[in-house]
Parts: C-alpha cells; structure tokens; sequence
C-alpha cells in the first residue's frame, strides 16, 4: 500500500509553488524532498498533512483518498521546523495533547496515556524530562519532544519539514543517525524536506529532488549521484558527490529491498 | 585626567535643562490636573467627599457605569477575540480594509460617535417612528448607552490581539489540529493560553474607556437624573449645578479607577511584555 | 478517481486553510462591524441630504458654525504643536536619561488616556479658573485662560501629549546609539550629531504622533467644554455645536457638522497611513 501522488498543483496568490508533481513511494519508505527553497516542497509535504489545499490532483494513501479527508483525520504526524510545541503546556501535556483531545470514546483512560507518554520519553531519550517547559529545552530536546508528540498519535505516515534546519551541524548529524534508526525500528512511511543534500542522501530510501514546483528526478540516492536525470541535478548534487569518495558512497547509501 | 563626554551622552547642562523641562511640563498638564481632583474632593472635608459619594442619584450612577462597561466590554472582548483568529490566522483579500474599519472609532470624535446612534435610534431617526411604536427605548435608555460604549471601545481588545496572534504564527494552531483537535479544542488548549496576558491587557484598556466615556453617552443617554446618567454625566451634571466638591468627589472615584489601570497595565507590561505586544504602539 | 477540481479555479479571495472557524470569526466581525460601525455611519453620511447641498452651505458659511470649526481645527493644531515639542523632550528624556522616578513619569505619561475626559475636564477648569492653582497666578500677570480659546487650547494639548510620546518612544529605542557614534567619529559634535542624525530619523515618527494627536483633538469633547465657557464665537468647540443642534432637534444640521468632521477624520486617517508607509519604507 504506497503513497501515490497524481500530478498535485498548488497555486498562491502571486506565484505557482507546484506545478504538477506525481510520485510513487512504497509502503514504510523513508522519502526525503530535496530542493533549493522555492522549489515547493514544503507546500508539497503541508498538502499531504492537510494544511494547505491542492488545487489540483489527487493523492492516495494507505487505500485511502488522501485529499478528501480532513487534517484532523488523516493522523499524520507532522513535525514543524520551528517545532510548534505548544509553549504554554509542558512536555508531558504536549505529547500527550493528541490523545486527550480524542472525541470522549476513543479517548484513552487517564493512566494509559501517561503510560504512553513515558513510553515515548524513553523512546525519544528523554526520560525524567516530562515536567520541563519547551522554553528549558535545548534545541534538539524540543524537536525530538516534536518527534514524540506526532508518534503519540500513532500516525499512519510522518511528514518532517527540515526539522533540523534550526539546529546546530553537529546536533543534526546525531539526530540525523537516531531518526534513521527510529525508522528502521517503527517502519513508517516517513516524507521529509530538507535542502541539504548530505541529509537526503543520508536518510533517504527514494530520493525527490525538486526545482520550481517540479520533480527534477526521483530515485535512490546511489542513482541520483551516478546517473543525474537533469543538468539541475548533477549541479544540486555535484557539491555533495564531489564529498563523498566511493567507498563511503557505498556505506552511506543504503542497500535496501524496496518491495 | 579628566575623560572626554562619552559621543552619544549629552551634556550635563543639557541633560538637566531638559530633563527639567520634561518634568516640569508632564507635572504641569498631567499631574497638576489629578492633584486638583483630590484637593477639591476633600474640599469640604472627608465626611461631605463621603455623603456625596453615597447620594442616591450618585449610587444610581456608579451602578449605570458599571453596568454598561459590564455589557460592553465581554463584547467586545468576544469581538476582538473573533476579529484576531480571523485575521491572524487566515490569508484573504480585502485584510488592510478589514483593519481600517475597526481602528475606525479612534478617529472619530466621541460626540459623532453618540450622534451616529441619535440618527438611527432616535425620535427622527430612521427607526424613530417604529421604535415609539412599539414602546421600546434605545436613545435616552440603557440599549442606547450600551451601543454608544460599545462602539467607542471596541477597537482596544481587537487592537491588541491583532498583532500578538499575528506575531505568535499559525504553527501552534497547525500542530494542533495535525494530532486531532477541533476548533474550539484548538482555541481553548492552544491559542487561549498564548494570549490571555494581551487579552486581559486589551479589556483593562477597554474597561478604562468605557467607564469613563463621556461625549459620546452624553448625546445619546438624555441626562435623566437618577436614570441615564452614568457617572461621568453626572459629575457634569454637579459641577454645573456649582456643587464642585460633590463633582470632585464622584470624579475622584474614576480618578481611582484611572491610577488603578495605569498601575496594572504597567505591571503588566513590565512582566508580560513578551506576551502582550508584538509591535507596542500607543 | 476524484480530483479536487475539475479546472484551476480563478484566482481566489482567500488560501483556505486547514484551521477552523474563518467563516465563524469573519462573519461574526462582519455582522458586528456592519451593526454598530456601517450602518449608524451611513446615517450620519445620509442625514444631511436630505437638506440638500444648498442647506450644506447655508450651515457652513453660519458664522457661529465656522468659528467653532475653526476653533477645533486650529487649537487642536496649536496644541498638537505644542505636543511635538514637548513630547519630543519628555519621551528623550525618558529613553536617554536615568533618575529616580523614571518608571512612575512614564506611566504618569498615559493619564490622558486612563483618566475620564470628564475628570480631567472638571480638573483643567479649576485648576485654571480665574481662582484656580494655576489661574490665579495668571490672573496677576493679565493672562485669562478660562472661557478663553487659551483655555481651549491648553486642554487640547493635555489629551494630546501621550500620542508624541508614544510614537517616539519606540523609535527612539530602536535607534540605539550606533549611528551616533559613527558621526561621532567622524567628527560631528554633539550638536551636529542631534541635528543631521538623529532628528531626521525620528522625524516620521514625530509626524505621526503630531498627526496622531491632532485628530484626537479635533473631536474632543469633555475636556474642553468646562474651561471653555462655550462662549459662542469665542470659545465654542465645533463638538458642542452638534450637541446643540441636536438638543433643537434639528438633526440635518448636527448630521452636517458631524460630516465635515468625520471627513477631516478620513482625510487624516489617510495621510497618517501615507505617512506610515513612506516612513516604514525608508
């Protein structure tokens, strides 16, 4: 069951961000969207959580008609760049907030909410730091108390939108390996934006590399560096290739079964 | 050795001429005026200041006030609640019109702003005839009064909302409803709690004018005695009948009223200044 | 298959977002604003046509009408002025300068704002009444300020002080001193420094507060009519004017002079925006 994306446009009042975009990403695929700001792949990730309308195109996902249902329904969890935690509430009411605000039947018991959210605690290593305010956290702390609080809901797909990009380079480099190992472990299908090569090489099952509202090419992140579709891409690319040297080229992209 | 004048510090002559004029000018045309409103109230003593305050048509009056600004300001709180989600949080055409409208009462002279109801509600006003018919008081009754308040203070909530929602983003409010909450859940858990110290900033304002509005409830209240007289109506109605300390008296009440809001809003300011403006222009 | 439209639509009037409640605040503030905004304004529009433009004409060229119009619009721009340079020093004072009471003096700068127009109406009166704290001294020196324009203008300029202030205050903390050292080290002195750097720089924001205080003058009302005296054609204010000719019931006259204000209040609105925007641009 993948996520199919049939020719998504989008326009703004005084430019066009999408301008017919379709891709096909497996089930539990991790797919990163790469691209120089501009090029519409936030608007892109924003249409798939639902905040904002396609004016065009269809999407489908899990069997569903992804664009008909409302953003609160989809349970798509979504990570913003600034974080977005709600700075009022403290972590532990944070993660739990998709959970207590469930209509009254599907709301879990008290108990087992705070269970869950110890559970994500330690999942995103952050024990003990329930009662803290988003405000004493470092940077990194309240992105993976982001991370946590889209988990809560147990979504059907995680949309990231560059959500290390306020982060200091070696803060991303280590969260970088631990969201690759947490998708490892939950095996969602993950889409996440970014405008750095190295993360999306990194991090990416299939690879969407985009430019003015279009998809440039889409592949593994080994073919993308080989076998360029565009000259925009052998450009976009070429700083990050040129970094790489073969052998770490091969540890660094991943081999995986893509059923 | 002695060290120049640091570039940017003005000279000591200059730092005290100034500074004396400063003073001098805000004690003159600021702070005299209050004085006198105190001084005269004690003019013939505390007991008199007191039975003044306690005289029936005084009471009635205080009770009028009350209940106006008790009418109007939870209105407009609700509408500059409502003004702000609408306009912070969405993008439309026709935004920058939307603001001029509602900043529109600052711009108007409080006397047009009664007469304005006068035209629509009053005797010859277009539901004069139909409203006589029907036996229902707006103009020279409480409706009348209300809707005078109202409109010359509906800006203030609105007006400090607009910008700090603004400011604050719509991320929030999208993470919200990305985990499932609904409209009221989203505005109750998350953007109530962001602007409660700006809203309570917005109604303090508010409540200050509506108490202490004069012209434009003056043309549209009738001046009965005892009835439609608010107290600011009332202090004009005294110092007119040359009972001046009575009049000081009543006035030294919503002089209280006036040194109580600017001690809160500067409280509120000095520890909330964050939360309470994005932009702070006054 | 569905898609979510069959053709591109036209350009919209809004992104719709995936937030809740646009139609439920745009159309509450609409309803609001259209009910105690649009419609008594169209009144106060309407009402005088009915007298026709030459009765628009005989009203203004009444010689009492025009003495009181020229009577607002000239003491407020006298006080206003007085307000720029006034509230040039005292908001200095307050952002460049440290001493005791600094806090207290700038919230003592928003009385005009918090105290009721009546109170302080009541207080300017005594205060400068022929026996007043302040009227008396004058008296000696043959200076009569009560039921005089003086008078007029001196309660103008007390309710128009915190709009200069205000307006420089943040401007003049933004400012900060970096482009006064660079002049300085380029050999300015300290007068040449306050003279081509600084001023210019607070110049729109002067505009602004002087406009600002302008147009609140020029509809004030309780202020000024008890150390007016209200002497028609000396000290009568164009406000009361309307107060009266309602009290005659002649409504269309009142509509009148309430329009020819309103209309001075739009065109002020206007070049205060315009001002805003070359100021913002710059």
């Amino acid at each position: 069951m993948s996520l199919v994306i049939e020719k998504v446009e989008k326009q703004f009042a005084d430019f066009a961000a999408l301008k017919g975009v379709s891709l096909t990403t497996p089930d539990g695929a991790f797919l990163a969207l790469l691209g120089p700001s501009g090029s519409g792949k936030t608007t892109l990730l924003r249409i798939l959580g639902g905040l904002e309308h396609a004016d065009l195109g269809h999407v489908s996902f899990a069997g569903l008609d992804w664009l008909t249902i409302p953003a609160r329904e989809r349970r798509a969890g979504f990570v913003f760049q600034q974080y977005a935690l709600f700075r009022h509430m403290t972590v532990a009411k944070n993660i739990a907030f998709g959970l207590e605000v469930r209509p009254a039947r599907q709301r879990p018991p008290r108990a087992e909410i705070r269970r869950r959210v110890e559970e994500l605690l330690s999942l995103v290593q952050l024990e003990g730091l329930g009662s803290r305010y988003p405000s004493q956290l470092s940077g990194g702390q309240r992105q993976r108390v982001a991370l946590a609080r889209a988990l809560a809901i147990e979504p059907r797909m995680l949309l990231l939108d560059e959500p290390f990009g306020a982060l200091d380079a070696r803060v991303r480099k280590g969260l970088r390996g631990w969201l690759r190992g947490l998708h490892t472990r939950l095996g969602l299908t993950t889409v996440f934006v970014t405008h750095d090569q190295e993360e999306a090489l990194e991090l990416g099952d299939l690879v969407a590399v985009m430019n003015e509202g279009r998809i440039e090419q889409i592949a593994t992140p080994d073919v993308l560096i080989s076998a360029p579709a565009t000259p925009f891409v052998a450009d976009f690319l070429a700083d990050a290739a040129a970094r790489m040297p073969d052998t770490n080229l091969r540890s660094l992209v991943r081999t995986r079964n893509i059923r | 050795m002695k060290r120049p004048l640091a570039p940017t510090r003005d000279h000591v002559v200059v730092r005290w001429t100034l500074t004396a004029i400063a003073l001098g000018f805000v004690g003159l045309f600021l702070v005299l005026p209050l004085a006198v409103v105190f001084h005269d109230a004690l003019g013939d003593g505390l007991d008199a200041a007191l039975a003044a305050i306690r005289e029936p048509e005084a009471l009635a009056a205080v009770r009028l006030t009350i209940i106006a600004a008790a009418i109007a300001v939870p209105l407009n709180a609700v509408f500059g609640i409502a003004a702000s989600w609408a306009i912070a949080k969405f993008d439309f055409r026709g935004k920058g019109f939307l603001v001029t409208l509602i900043d529109l009462p600052f711009s108007v002279s409080p006397v047009v702003s009664g007469l304005i109801y006068v035209l629509v509600f009053g005797l010859q006003g277009w539901l004069g005839p139909w409203l006589a018919d029907h036996d229902v008081r707006i103009i020279f009754a409480l409706p009348g009064i209300v809707l005078a308040t109202v409109f010359v203070t509906f800006p203030f909530v609105a007006r400090e909302l607009i910008p700090l929602m603004t400011d604050q983003g719509r991320d929030e409010e999208e993470a919200a409803v990305s985990l499932g909450a609904g409209g009221w859940a989203t505005f109750r858990r998350v953007t109530l709690p962001n602007i409660k110290w700006g809203l309570l900033y917005g109604v303090l304002l508010c409540n200050a004018r509506a108490m202490g509005e004069f012209g434009a409830v003056s043309v549209v209240s009738g001046h009965i005695r005892g009835l439609t007289e608010t107290m600011p109506l009332h202090i004009e109605a005294l110092y007119n009948d040359y009972q001046y300390s009575a009049a000081f008296a009543v006035a030294s009440l919503l002089a209280l009223l006036a040194l109580v809001t600017l001690v809160l809003k500067s409280l509120l300011e000095w520890r909330f200044a964050d939360e309470i403006s994005a932009a702070h222009h006054h | 298959m569905t898609d979510i439209a069959a053709t591109l639509p036209a350009r919209r009037w809004r992104n719709p977002s995936a937030l809740p409640g646009f139609g439920l605040s745009l159309g509450f503030t609409l309803f609001y604003l259209t009910a105690i905004v649009l419609v008594p304004l169209a009144a106060l529009v309407i009402r005088p046509l009915e007298i026709g433009w030459s009765g628009f004409a005989g009203i203004l060229s009444d010689a009492r009408v025009l003495h009181a119009l020229k009577l607002s619009f000239g003491g407020s721009l006298v006080a206003a002025l007085i307000n720029g340079v006034f509230g040039l020093i005292v908001a200095w004072v307050l952002v460049r300068y440290r001493f005791p009471g600094r806090r207290i003096v700038d919230a003592v700068v928003d009385l005009p704002f918090a105290l009721p127009t009546a109170v302080a109406g009541i207080a300017l009166s005594a205060l400068y009444a022929p026996r007043g704290w302040l009227g008396a001294p004058l008296m000696e020196m043959g200076i009569r300020v009560a039921y005089t324009p003086f008078g007029v203008i001196l309660a103008l300029t007390f309710i128009g002080l915190p709009f200069v202030v205000r307006t420089l205050q943040p401007v003049m903390l933004e400012l900060g001193r970096d482009s006064e050292e660079a002049a300085a080290t380029l050999g300015a002195t300290r007068f040449q420094i306050l003279r081509r750097v600084v001023l210019p720089s607070l110049t729109p924001a002067l505009l602004t507060g002087t406009a600002m205080a302008f147009a609140r003058a020029v509809g004030e009302y309780g202020s000024v009519i008890f150390i007016a005296g209200n002497l028609p054609g000396i000290s009568e204010i164009a406000p009361l004017l309307i107060v009266i000719k309602l009290n005659e019931n002649n409504y269309a006259a009142a509509a009148a002079i309430g329009v020819i204000m309103l209309a001075a209040s739009f065109v002020l609105l206007l070049g205060l925006n315009l001002l805003q925007a070359w100021s913002a641009r710059r």
